[in-house]
């Protein structure tokens, strides 16, 4: 390969204004735009003039795979769409088959179903503390909160055997009955976490620095939050209780009895006291989850969608002949189009599933919150200082394979 | 000819000394900052990884020299080697003890002892802001700019606060030399509290001042704007490798220890002990020693790993025998003074470290308003009353 780098322009002419603006390219690679985000931002000194995200780094064509997977197959897709908040994912694309299949699922799948999504919530709230305080300077926050999520993600790894990318919660119930003895490390979790919450606030809550770099620091207008879609902890910090749990309730979330907190300031450190109040509301929903948990089966009764148990299998002839004809066809899903609203840790999440009655779902799109969330980036930027976007950015609290896709 | 040997002779043991504690300080800093976050730090290389500091010479030795085609070369070159330089020298003037007689010569524990100590620190530490700056402007990056930028911007601000919480206990002591103002704080006050210009008095205010300044100054959290690696990716030394970047490094270290060991001679009595001799003083560097040695010899008894038991009993013997040391006629004279800055300056490096893993980092103007509106009149008045303190005594 010739020589192409070409000399960079060193003495810019003054523009018509009379400023001398500087274009700098923050990201893709870029330690605090949390992924492959890139924002072309134009500088005047520390000020930012003008910001354009440039989203897509990380499209992997998630909502087009599905079109070729089997109805049961695009459960592993949905984790890796937001891979932070998997479980929620699971969920909402689960509760919209089962709406089209018209499948009634066992309680005691419901009531582990929102455990599993609270404790997703906790677990992607620690990883926004960390990261969002890390990206301002207060390092050790980072690693507090990581070692509570490790407690998390051993229970998440308990209950599906993997940490991560979990699948656990199917179309027609879980994939796996819970362990035994899967209440131990959750209330030991629950005894433990308020404790170390305090731990994290005592660090913040009091810290000048903090306090100064949070308050008053990214308000965008209630208005134009809600014309760009602004949802989930964002708008709750600006005042407006918009919380998909108590709205449109899905899986049992009207049996819980829980605040949804909000605050009226609508800056960063609004959206940080709203996702620790709702760390404190999780734990109280897990908490009833566990006390009022019933008894019973972890999969609905439809012989067609769940895979029947190993034991069937080896002694009943149709379990067998079920088995095979789920695994080799896959599930007939009745024609017809849903939208499958949950609230996942960064908003409102939605699956739009169409089927038209085959084995392969013909559309599932997901309306997905970093996406819309990012899209109050620039206002919110604008005229800030290059500091201020970083932690603006933070509290935004976007995941790029939620944004992309 | 005597003044020449005796520079060559203490240059030679000063200056490996004062490699090797930057090169410890970083493995002291990934240590405590690893305990206060629940981490191990290193431990691989070496028992508890006391040989990272080698591996990491000679990782940064060995390293390609990668220099980017758009620099502007003589100032790039020129920025790392101007960053250490005036770091490594303000140390030069630092007194670590009194004036000694070994074999018969007399001489000061230091390397230069010039009349104008402390106007020299000033004057290399404010030089300092020339290698990040030129750092900055000749790697054509636009986030090493914006780091040079706001680095001259940080420095120059808080050059004048700590120049004027400097000048407070200079008007104590009339004097501009390190050993005087040491000497100023000699003795104790009712024969128990030390007569420090920290304790007591309104030079506790210059000493605070002066230790927020000294963040600044060397670019710590929570004044790191200059290379704050979540905003400038890593701000004046993003374009920076090898011995280079390597360079910046110390520099900063230096730095540090330089601002820690000015603070322990101006403000924390330099060499003299905090307990009086005549109740015990002297005593005191063996007994923290054999505490230490007894640490770790309970854990080469009870090691966590196996190879605890060689590697702590070692160091538990080296540091027995040190204590020791400090008890022996001739060398005693020589290690309790030094005993007693190091333990000093080396309790602010400690500081300085805590204060890393605590707070987060200011915003660019937060910064300098705290500069101008806060610091600044709050050392001025500072320098005020001790004037009219010193005004009012003399009379």
């Amino acid at each position: 390969m010739s020589e192409t780098i070409t000399e960079p322009v060193l003495h810019q002419e003054p523009e018509a204004g009379g400023s001398r603006r500087m274009t700098l390219n923050m990201g893709p690679q870029h330690p605090s735009t949390h992924g492959v985000l890139r924002v072309v931002l134009e500088l005047d000194g520390e000020f930012i003039e003008k910001a354009t995200p440039e989203i897509g780094y990380l499209h992997t064509g998630i909502e087009k795979q599905c079109e070729a997977l089997n109805w049961q197959q695009v459960i592993t897709l949905t984790d890796r769409v937001d891979y932070l908040a998997n479980l929620s994912n699971n969920l909402c694309y689960s509760l919209a088959v089962e709406k089209l299949l018209g499948l009634e699922i066992p309680p005691k799948a419901q009531f582990l179903r929102v455990l599993l999504a609270e404790l997703t919530r906790i677990n992607s709230h620690l990883v926004w503390l960390g990261t969002h305080a890390l990206d301002m300077g207060a390092m050790t926050m980072f690693f507090l909160t990581f070692r509570e999520r490790e407690d998390l993600l051993r229970i998440f790894e308990m209950f599906s055997g993997q940490r991560l990318m979990t699948s656990y919660i199917r179309p027609g119930g879980l994939a796996l009955d819970p362990p035994r003895g899967w209440e131990k490390p959750v209330k030991a979790f629950l005894a433990d976490f308020p404790n170390k919450l305090d731990e994290y606030e005592s660090l913040l809550n009091a810290n000048p620095i903090w306090l100064r770099r949070t308050k008053g620091i990214g308000i965008l207008p209630v208005e134009e939050m809600l014309e760009v879609g602004i949802t989930g902890p964002l708008i709750r910090a600006a005042g407006i209780p918009m919380d998909a749990r108590k709205m449109t309730p899905y899986s049992g979330y009207e049996k819980f009895d829980f605040n949804v907190p909000t605050a009226t300031e609508n800056d960063v450190f609004a959206r940080y006291a709203v996702r620790m109040a709702e760390m404190r509301e999780s734990l109280k929903i897990v908490q009833q989850a566990l006390e009022g948990m019933p008894e019973g089966p972890t999969r609905a009764e439809a012989h067609r969608v769940v895979l029947p148990e190993r034991e069937k299998m080896k002694t009943q002839m149709e379990a067998l002949i079920y088995h095979f004809k789920i695994v080799t066809e896959g599930i007939a899903v009745p024609e017809g189009e849903i939208y499958q609203v949950v609230e996942s840790p960064r908003g409102e999440l939605g699956y739009y599933v169409v089927s038209d009655g085959s084995s392969k779902p013909l559309r599932v799109h997901m309306r997905t919150p970093s996406f819309a969330n990012l899209q109050g980036l620039p206002n919110l930027v604008e005229k800030r200082q290059i500091s201020d976007s970083i932690a603006i950015m933070g509290s935004l609290d976007f995941v790029l394979g939620d944004c992309d896709r | 000819m005597d003044f020449i040997l005796l520079s060559i002779l203490k240059t030679a043991i000063a200056a490996p000394v004062l490699l090797g504690t930057l090169a410890y300080l970083v493995w002291i800093e990934r240590k405590v900052l690893a305990h206060v976050q629940l981490r191990m730090g290193p431990s691989r290389v070496g028992p508890h990884g006391l040989l990272q500091p080698i591996a990491d010479a000679i990782k940064l030795l060995t390293k390609e020299d990668f220099i980017p085609s758009y620099v502007n070369h003589v100032y790039y070159w020129l920025a790392p080697w101007l960053a250490l330089m005036f770091a490594v020298t303000a140390i030069s003037v630092l007194p670590v003890g009194p004036i000694v007689e070994i074999f018969g010569v007399k001489t000061n524990m230091g390397q230069a002892d010039i009349s104008i100590g402390l106007l020299l620190i000033l004057g290399l530490t404010g030089m300092g802001v020339y290698g990040i700056a030129l750092a900055g402007w000749s790697s054509n990056n636009k986030y090493s700019l914006l780091g040079g930028l706001r680095s001259s911007a940080q420095m120059i601000s808080y050059e004048l606060p700590m120049a004027l919480a400097i000048a407070s206990p200079l008007l104590i002591v009339n004097s501009l030399n390190l050993r005087e103002i040491v000497n100023g704080q000699a003795g104790h006050v009712f024969g128990i509290i030390p007569n420090w210009n920290a304790i007591g008095g309104l030079q506790i205010f210059s000493f605070i001042i002066y230790l927020i300044c000294a963040f600044a100054e060397t670019n710590r959290i929570p004044f790191d704007l200059p290379e704050a690696e979540n905003e400038l990716v890593s701000g004046y030394n993003t374009e920076y490798s090898s011995m280079k970047f390597a360079a910046f490094f110390m520099a900063e270290y230096a730095n540090i220890i330089t601002a820690c060991s000015v603070a322990t001679t101006l403000f924390l009595g330099g060499w003299h002990p905090i307990i009086p001799n005549e109740l015990g003083g002297q005593f005191i560097p063996t007994l923290i020693c054999f505490f230490f040695a007894g640490v770790l010899f309970y854990h080469a008894l009870n090691p966590a790993r196996p190879s605890d038991r060689l590697s702590m009993g070692v160091i538990g013997a080296i540091i027995l025998g040190l204590g020791l040391l400090f008890q022996v006629p001739v060398v005693k004279e020589l290690a309790q003074p030094l005993f007693w800055f190091a333990s000093k300056a080396g309790f602010l490096i400690f500081v300085f470290i805590w204060v890393r893993g605590t707070v987060p980092r200011f915003r660019y103007d937060q910064l300098m308003r705290f500069a101008w509106l806060v610091l600044f009149p709050a050392a001025l008045l500072n320098l005020l009353l001790t004037a009219f303190v010193v005004a009012a005594k003399s009379n």
